[in-house]
């Protein structure tokens, strides 16, 4: 869309606003984790720096929280992309284990494939894993049948349980069935690594799809209609765009994304298909996606931060003693935080 | 009657308020008496609405001052404003369908008890019911009240929060002429009492029938004023626009060719369709529109237009019966076919049903357009704007920034470019439900020329309004929807209004060809 200066400058200085409230956000947040690590008899200041040094402070801990971010960005967009439609996809962690399932049944089929035709196989496999779990509910509430959000929250406890049935069964590991995983995926199936880390080549679909999620709802006509359905479905709908089939492509096409996803997880860092692949990585790509109110840069910020906090979830449970789980306190107060800001702020348009 | 040795209730001074590049209002100053029905005046987009949603405090102005009994007040927020007794009736009634009309009414009043007594509201929503013409039946859900109605209960609702101030902003735009005559009743009651009353409109004849005061924007500033009885149509509309403009209501000449002859562009053979909750079900329509003919439709609201129109637009399916467009079976077309095919559509409320307020007027102008405007994967916006240039030209509609969201537009400037946007590709079929609704007498004039133009040009138009005047003055036949049904058809100045009202509200069954 052709833009004066005058809107640029105003669309940039929002950027800058928002950068700014997030950052505030953060800080805000860490004073009150830091006063609940107080009372709970442990040194903030410690944990903080702790933190600092494991993820930050050296190439090995930086690499680390890229691995983490790689899921999150992608399952962010997953939620980012329906939410512009006014849809709300909370399936992102069904849709991922679904995205993991699906390639590695690309990987089991064509075993001895050679690596050029076998990784965009096993890819396109994920995403579709991910696409047909989304496009589920999208066909439902687009029949007006169900509403997405609790089909999309109820088929997470599905997915799971058909990547444990084949993990358990047909795909179970022969060599050390101790665990409930697959056997190991041929080798040609990995995502290649990089720089001796364990960044793969997910963190490069990631990127890849932020900036064509941007692209898609800024700067083509698809967006248009889409930005058009979340505004007003009514009056999209009477203009001719055809409402009930970008429902099912907009969650479809998110789903997608939350595939490949799980496609990363399982061909570059685990090799094989394993029952917990996720630690949750679909949930918290919601709450991304809605922090940074489905903005590209928003969601990067807001990745980096989760994976900041939750490596210092580990760090905190290996120096401090503190279980895990306390970093569900810090990010249900970021949370509260960004709630109260917007409804104090109100709705200014 | 306003005397002028009181004082007024409310003093505007000064009052600026800016949007980016346009000065919706320029230093105003406007005084309300107890009393009076003051009618504000001005052309589409000269700031009358800004200036009522300062005196709400639902906009702050950028500088100016208002006084209530001569004392300065600052007025930062609706709720402040109806402590200060200022009450506003807005377009779009902010009322709960599913609730009743007393629970409504409760819902607004904060002087109540927390234990809601429905008898003592009951009581008071009878009496002031009795005394201001204002009756409604408190226990009806407000979801089947006619829109007239709906008026009356947000009235009460300012009544019975004591509101000594009443702002009504376009309260006619949707209302039939009988609701209209109620409603000048109820104004005045409340002027008998006391009350001041701040009226816009842009049906001149309405002011110079009520207004004991009026007074003229243009471009965000007051130009002139006149008293009761000073002014008629001709000055005010000078006053309004800065010049003498062609707008009286000249009958113009009918189609030139006979319709009979003519192809149909549409056809209802049979056409009938289900209903839904409040939706009023379609019934056997027969109804054809030839190349080079406007047909209107008269009707009361609820009568089935809307479902007609979304039943031709695509929207609604058939339940029986056929539809035909130019000759082909269009029964189960989607509403991006009938668009491309050449269908124009302009629905009775533009920022629900045809835009989209958070984009941006240019955003809004490509959406419906379909393929026209494709190039790769994006639109090939120059050429659109080139288009809707012209279109807005042909119009003799300025045209707006394009940058903006189109919900910040004024509500007039927003049906402009709806109307601009669905008249910009030659449409062969133009289907309008009140289109000229919100604008102003000129664009109204400028409006209807066009319709004209494209019936003479070979289009067909459907005209759907409930302004007999309007319909007497652009349609070549005239049929009559009730409860569903056609249940009159007339040729052009075959009709009387008395008949044609009759029809409408079913208190006559006629067979006419
Ligand atoms: N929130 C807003 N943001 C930007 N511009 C606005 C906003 N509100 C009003 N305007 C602009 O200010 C001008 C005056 O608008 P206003 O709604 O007061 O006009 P109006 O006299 O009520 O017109 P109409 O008869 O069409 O309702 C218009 O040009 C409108 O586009
Ligand atoms: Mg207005």
């Amino acid at each position: 869309m052709p833009e004066g200066g005058l809107t640029a400058v105003l669309r940039r200085s929002t950027a800058l606003r928002t950068t700014v409230r997030h950052c505030g956000i953060g800080v805000g947040a860490l004073l009150m984790f830091a006063a609940i690590l107080l009372a709970a008899g442990k040194d903030p200041l410690k944990a903080y720096v702790d933190t600092f040094h494991y993820t930050l402070a050296n190439s090995y801990g930086f690499s680390e929280l890229l691995v983490r971010m790689t899921p999150l960005l992608l399952a962010a967009v997953a939620v980012a992309l329906p939410a512009r439609l006014g849809l709300i996809n909370v399936g992102g962690e069904g849709q991922l284990y679904m995205g993991a399932f699906m390639a590695s049944a690309g990987a089991f089929l064509l075993p001895t494939a050679p690596r050029l035709i076998l990784l965009p196989f096993v890819a396109f496999m994920g995403f579709m894993g991910g696409a047909i779990w989304a496009a589920i509910p999208g066909i439902l509430r687009a029949a007006k049948l169900v509403n997405e959000t609790i089909s999309t929250l109820l088929l997470n406890y599905v997915a799971p349980l058909i990547v444990s049935y084949f993990v358990f069964g047909l795909w179970r590991a022969s060599e050390n069935s101790a665990y409930p995983q697959s056997s190991p995926f041929p080798d040609a199936a990995l995502l290649p690594s990089f720089f001796n880390t364990r960044i793969h080549a997910g963190l490069l679909i990631a990127v890849v799809a932020l900036l064509a999620y941007w692209l898609l709802l800024e700067k083509t006509r698809w967006g248009v209609d889409m930005r058009a359905i979340g505004g007003n479905a009514e009056a999209a709908q009477r203009l001719g765009i055809p409402v009930p089939a970008w429902i099912v492509t907009a969650l479809a096409v998110g789903g997608g994304f939350a595939g490949l996803a799980g496609m990363g997880e399982a061909m570059g860092i685990a090799g094989r298909l394993r029952q917990g692949l996720s630690p949750g990585y679909g949930f918290a790509g919601f709450l991304i996606a809605w922090l940074a109110g489905g903005r590209p840069l928003g969601i990067v910020f807001m990745a980096f931060l989760f994976a900041i906090i939750t490596s210092a979830g580990d760090t905190l449970q290996m120096t401090q003693g503190v279980p895990y789980a306390v970093v569900n306190i810090l990010l249900a107060m970021i949370l509260f935080i960004v709630l109260a800001r917007r409804s104090a702020g109100g709705t200014s348009k | 009657m306003s005397s002028p040795l009181a004082a007024p209730l409310v003093e505007i001074r000064g009052v600026s308020k800016r949007y980016g590049a346009v000065q919706a209002n320029d230093v105003v100053d406007l005084s309300l008496y107890g009393g009076e029905v003051h009618a504000l005046l001005g052309e589409n987009g000269a700031g009358k609405s800004t200036l009522s949603r300062i005196l709400y405090g639902f906009t702050r102005p950028d500088s100016g001052e208002i006084f209530l009994n001569g004392k300065a007040v600052d007025v930062h927020s609706p709720r402040e404003a109806r402590s200060h007794r200022i009450g506003m009736v807005f377009q779009n009634f902010m009322l709960i369908p599913a609730l009743s009309v007393l629970e409504n009414i409760a819902l607004f009043l904060t002087d109540l008890p927390a234990v809601l007594r429905p008898e003592a509201v009951g009581k008071r929503i009878f009496e002031f019911g009795e005394r201001f013409g204002l009756t409604v039946n408190p226990h009806a859900p407000v979801r089947q009240l006619s829109v007239g109605d709906r008026q009356k209960v947000e009235i009460l609702k300012l009544l019975l929060a004591e509101a000594r101030i009443l702002i009504f902003d376009e309260p006619t735009k949707v209302l039939a002429p009988h609701e209209v005559d109620a409603l000048f009743r109820v104004f005045a009651a409340l002027k008998a009492e006391g009350f001041a009353i701040l009226f816009i409109t842009h049906k001149l004849r309405e002011v110079i029938r009520c207004a004991d005061r009026i007074t003229v924007m243009r471009q965000g500033r007051v130009v002139g004023g006149f008293g009761s009885g000073q002014a008629d149509v001709e000055t005010l509309v000078t006053m309004m626009f800065g010049e003498r403009g062609e707008i009286g209501a000249t009958r113009q000449a009918g189609a030139t060719r006979r319709p009979a002859e003519a192809r149909p562009i549409l056809e209802l053979r049979g056409a009938s369709s289900h209903a839904t909750g409040s939706e009023t079900p379609l019934r056997g329509l027969e109804l054809s529109i030839a190349a080079g003919e406007i047909v209107g439709v008269a009707g009361v609201s609820g009568s089935g237009q809307k479902e007609l129109g979304d039943l031709i637009l695509g929207l609604r399916s058939l339940s029986a019966g056929s539809k035909w467009f130019c000759g082909a079976n269009a029964s189960s077309w989607s509403i991006a076919r009938m668009r491309e095919s050449g269908v124009a559509f302009v629905p009775e409320d533009p920022l629900v049903m045809a835009a989209v307020g958070g984009m941006s007027v240019r955003e809004n102008l490509s959406l419906g357009t379909g393929r026209r405007y494709r190039s790769g994967v994006r639109l090939d916006w120059s050429a659109l704007e080139a288009t809707m240039n012209q279109s807005f030209e042909a119009l003799a509609f300025p045209i707006p920034p394009l940058d903006p969201p189109i919900g910040a537009l004024s509500g007039g400037n927003l049906q402009r470019v709806v109307i601009a946007r669905e008249m910009a590709h030659e449409p062969k079929l133009i289907v309008a439900l009140y289109p000229t609704r919100g604008l102003d007498v000129r664009s109204a004039a400028s409006l209807r020329h066009l319709l004209r133009r494209a019936r003479d040009g070979g289009s067909g138009v459907l005209l759907i309004s409930e302004d007999l005047d309007e319909l007497a003055e652009m349609t070549d036949r005239l049929l009559v929807l009730f409860g569903g049904a056609l249940v009159g058809a007339f040729s052009r100045g075959a009709w009387q209004p008395e008949e044609v009202g009759h029809l409408m509200t079913g208190s006559k069954e006629v067979n006419v060809a």
